[in-house]
């Protein structure tokens, strides 16, 4: 059966892109975010997943509001990023992992996930990006399977929801037969507000409880409701949901439980509260 | 028109909900066609024509002229789509978010990093 190792929590912003490209990382406005990832990179090293499956939120690049699917999954031989309208540089395409992708698609409508499925899927900095941060050097090694999660159009899903997606997905990873090696990334948030009298909301009281509830209470989020979860964390950090999915595929089976392996908090890029965070699932 | 939205205002905040992605589609779909540089260019070439070929109402028109995007956020605009018609002139989201405060790029950073002492 397939190996899941762990998982990385970390924001996603456009100007990302722009800042590798220039080769800003050591900027001192840029530094106390990019030092948050080498010991990542590190341990990343030494596991070695052979895949990802990456929770995260489409910002207009894939989806329109014509067609607006709740939870879509990626089912690609290949991901194509594209001109996001940002002048940010475009990636060179990833390779998806088609049996990985079917594998949970089959789980997740057998478990009344009604689910849709891309065979073609634009991937945008919130699915590049944690990539490109992550394995900056040359080819991207590992295979993805993207699930986007809808956080442009309300009603958006449910914490609670977004959770038992979360497992689902954990349990369709563990049933995976085949020899590889998995990681899930959640990139998103954390809190932050783009739009409105309000923009520049930041909350890090809220933020570092988060963070730390995904160490040893990893339901905690769930509590809240999605209007709750916009008042405490902006319009934007409601992209929470995507570290709530990715730490809820390590809560089944043997080894639910998890050390830190790295994390990282910093205020602000862009009008972000910059949050990482590794987690490794422990035999 | 009934209002899906169950909950109590949060102040200086509009969810983007289904009576917002009612009112603000034609606008939406515009910004979401600036993902194509072909399409920017078309647009500043001839941004009536533009407006009108997508067809935004007097509200919507009248907010991209201004480019005012608390304007363009009550004419149904979403943040997603409206930061690629930001993206048209170079501006980042911290200007974004100094025009929306009403505060100079300089005030809205120093606000950001407020946050890191509350």
């Amino acid at each position: 059966m397939a190996k899941l190792i762990g998982c990385i929590g970390t924001s996603h912003i456009p100007a990302i892109g722009g800042a590798i490209h220039k080769g800003l990382q050591q900027d001192p406005y840029w530094k106390p975010f990019f030092d948050g990832f080498p010991p990542i990179r590190d341990w990343l090293g030494q596991v070695k997943p052979d895949v990802v499956v990456m929770f995260y939120n489409d910002h207009g690049l894939n989806f329109f509001l014509d067609k607006m699917p709740t939870f879509a999954v990626g089912a690609a031989a290949q991901y194509n990023n594209a001109d996001e309208g940002w002048g940010i540089p475009t990636l060179p395409p990833f390779k998806g992992e088609l049996d990985l992708s079917w594998q949970i698609i089959n789980t997740l409508v057998e478990k009344e996930f009604d689910i849709v499925t891309c065979q073609e899927m634009l991937v945008d900095h919130a699915c590049t990006l944690p990539l490109k941060l992550l394995w900056p050097e040359g080819d991207c090694p590992v295979t993805v399977v993207p699930i986007c999660i809808n956080t442009v159009q309300f009603p958006l899903p449910k914490a609670s929801r977004v959770y038992a997606l979360g497992r689902a997905v954990g349990e369709a990873i563990a049933a995976w037969d085949s020899s590889k090696t998995v990681a899930v990334i959640g990139s998103g948030g954390l809190s932050h507000q783009l739009d409105g009298e309000r923009a520049g909301h930041i909350n890090k009281a809220f933020d570092l409880q988060f963070m730390e509830s995904l160490l040893t209470n990893p339901e905690w989020a769930t509590q809240f409701s999605i209007h709750e979860l916009v008042e405490k964390t902006g319009t934007q950090g409601v992209e929470l949901l995507m570290w709530l999915a990715m730490r809820a595929t390590l809560t089944t089976g043997k080894g639910a439980g998890v050390r830190k392996v790295h994390s990282n908090y910093h205020i602000p890029i862009s009008n972000t509260a910059t949050g990482l965070l590794a987690l490794e699932k422990v035999e | 028109m009934a209002s899906s939205q169950p909950f109590p205002k949060i102040p200086g905040t509009t969810p983007f909900d289904g009576a917002q992605a009612r009112k603000g589609y034609a606008l939406n779909k515009m910004c979401f066609s600036f993902n194509s540089a072909d399409n920017r260019a078309e647009f500043q070439k001839d941004e009536e024509a533009y407006m009108r070929k997508y067809g935004l109402n007097e509200q919507q028109a009248a907010a991209i002229r201004a480019r005012n995007v608390l304007q363009l956020i009550a004419a149904g605009g979403n943040a997603y789509y409206l930061a690629k018609f930001a993206g048209i002139f170079g501006l980042d989201m911290q200007d974004i978010g100094a025009q929306q405060t009403g505060l100079s790029k300089d005030e809205f950073q120093a606000k950001l990093r407020a946050a890191n002492n509350p």
